[in-house]
């Protein structure tokens, strides 16, 4: 499998506005750690080494 | 009961009085590295001359963790029963953070091994045992308080000068065997630096002994509440004596650090008061090492090599493996088996071995003490994880204990046979009767026959292998037979489900040539 860089989440309007929800009210640490946790747990979700090094690579690219 | 350090005699050598006929073998150093090497090499009829500067074993339990490869070695030269009688096995590791155990782990993988994963046991107690044999040994030579003070190697052996209470001396031989471990003054006398990184992490390391039962585990704290370094280990040992390693972080003053005012209180917030303090010692985290093992007439094995940080077990279990690497071939050379290239091919393994420990080793040095910013976020954020997800507990680091490197090789293999056992491996062990499968293989090159019988080859005796569920799983896979050529350091050179005596002559001379 290789990366997906299309759009691949059916509403991601949606999916930001959780994401920036679960961030309310915490302070710039412990967003950094809930950034930290997440990239972690969906990082063993994809599993696949290639998948995560073009993950890397993309998010290097400026 | 804290050890009893009695000195082994010192007896004047014979070179004080007439120059001594040349040597094959000289090793200096006589710590677990050298004495195992000098065991093996008389194992396989190799004479050698040890010398050691000090007559005493090591203090203190230094390295005490034995892997099971290690264990393995210990039963070839025959100190196994004394080892697994007097230490502490053990399988399972606890981690914890702060003062909550976060997961534990249990390194058993059922029936098929003779040896434990794991054992404890104080560097001092081995290298009685060791020694014992070795000065019991007709075909070894172990002179006490006889220290090497130069070293003069030429194109093909080596004089060593050597200083006694009597005087001084010199030998000949035709190889010289650097064993003297992470000081190692033959490094120092050739003008050989180590290359790589050293840590500012240090840690206080302690014996202590008490009337306890604590489990025979390996208990490892990140963060914990009873010390504000960043990381504590404690492991139990023979005779009631319990070790702890206490990480000091970078700015801490070793001297100031190992006062018993300091350690003791220290000491009383892991296991409670009632202990006594039998050696205290700091040091710190380093990976370095020698660019080549071999130099001309002189090979490095053990510290004097590489220095591998401690968590993990990988310094002196990987110093052990060195030493079992290098005898065969050393042996096979000075007996015209095989051609002085072979030595080469224990420069290569051995390299490929320290590197793999020394990155092992370094990325658990910067789990347990990251830098500050993102690399201590991740840590501590994996670490939270480790609590509610099993999977965040395979980036937990607390020291990856050590294996035995798998060599690089070019090695005959099939896919269809188990990856456990391919070629670079060392052979798994399995039961074979009522023995065990690698107390079966002899001191030389064998062809295990699986299923199947062994096409004739000269100069290479054949072992049936008895088929067991352990064999099985580590042997066959899904082939319905195989043949596997074992090196006499028990490592797989070749393995095939189908071969002639053509391929396996081929691949035995391979074997013997070195070749990857």
């Amino acid at each position: 499998m290789s990366l997906i860089d299309t759009p691949n989440i059916d509403d991601p309007d949606d999916f930001l506005a959780e994401l920036l929800a679960a961030h309310r009210g915490l302070t710039e640490a412990q967003s950094h750690a809930l950034n930290a946790q997440l990239l972690l747990i969906l990082a063993n979700h994809v599993g696949d080494p290639a998948v995560l090094r073009a993950a890397l690579a993309l998010a290097r690219q400026r | 009961m804290a050890h009893a350090y009695a000195p082994f005699p010192y007896v004047v050598p014979p070179g004080l009085n007439a120059p001594e006929p040349r040597h094959k073998v000289v090793i200096i150093g006589a710590g677990p590295v050298g004495l195992v090497l000098a065991l093996d090499l008389a194992r396989r009829g190799t004479p050698s001359v040890l010398l050691e500067a000090g007559d005493a074993v090591a203090t203190g339990s230094r390295a005490m963790g034995w892997s099971r490869r290690s264990l393995e070695i210990f039963d070839r030269l025959g100190i196994a029963d004394k080892v697994l009688e007097k230490g502490v096995p053990w399988s399972v590791g606890r981690v914890c953070h702060g003062d909550d155990e976060i997961f534990s782990f249990d390194l058993a993988e059922g029936p098929g091994d003779r040896m434990p994963p794991f054992l404890n046991l104080q560097q001092y107690h081995v290298e009685h045992f060791l020694s014992d044999r070795a000065l019991a040994d007709p075909l070894i030579d172990l002179r006490f308080r006889n220290r090497v003070t130069g070293i003069d190697p030429d194109a093909d052996g080596v004089q060593v000068t050597i200083r006694t209470p009597d005087g001084g001396y010199m030998l000949a031989a035709d190889y010289a065997i650097a064993c003297d471990g992470a000081r190692s003054t033959v490094r120092a006398m050739l003008d050989l630096d180590f290359e790589g990184e050293l840590f500012e992490e240090r840690f206080l390391i302690a014996d202590v002994e008490m009337e306890g039962d604590l489990p025979s585990e390996r208990w490892f704290w990140f963060e914990p509440g009873f010390h504000d370094g960043q990381s504590a280990l404690l492991h139990r040992q023979a005779d009631n004596i319990y070790r702890i390693d206490l990480q000091l972080g970078p700015h801490a003053d070793p001297k100031e650090e190992s006062r018993p005012e300091k350690v003791i209180p220290r000491i009383e917030q892991v296991i409670g008061p009632d202990f006594e303090l039998d050696w205290v010692s700091v040091y710190s985290f380093q990976c370095r090492r020698l660019g080549e093992f071999v130099h001309g007439r002189v090979i490095f094995a053990g510290d004097s090599a590489h220095l591998i940080p401690p968590f993990g077990a990988r310094g002196a279990n990987g110093g052990l493996q060195d030493a079992d690497n290098l005898g065969w071939k050393l042996a096979a050379v000075l007996d015209g088996r095989a051609p002085p290239s072979l030595i080469d091919s224990y420069n290569r393994e051995r390299v490929q071995a320290a590197d793999e420990n020394i990155r092992q080793s370094s990325r658990a040095t910067r789990f347990m003490g990251p830098a500050n910013g993102v690399e201590r976020l991740f840590r501590d954020q994996i670490l939270a994880l480790a609590r509610k997800a099993p999977f965040a507990r395979d980036w937990v680091n607390s020291g990856r204990l050590s294996t035995p490197c798998i060599y690089a090789t070019t090695g005959p293999d099939d896919p269809r046979l188990p990856a456990i056992s391919r070629p670079g491996a060392v052979a798994p062990d399995a039961p074979q009767g009522a023995g065990w499968l690698l107390a079966a293989l002899g001191r030389d090159a064998m062809l295990l026959a699986i299923n199947c019988d062994a096409p004739a080859v000269a100069d290479l005796p054949v072992l049936p292998v008895e088929v067991n569920p352990a064999v099985v799983a580590r042997y066959l896979g899904r082939a319905g037979r195989a043949l596997y050529l074992v090196r006499p350091d028990q490592v797989i050179a070749a393995r095939w489900v189908e071969a002639d005596a053509r391929q396996i002559a081929k691949a035995l001379a391979a074997l013997w040539e070195g070749r990857a």
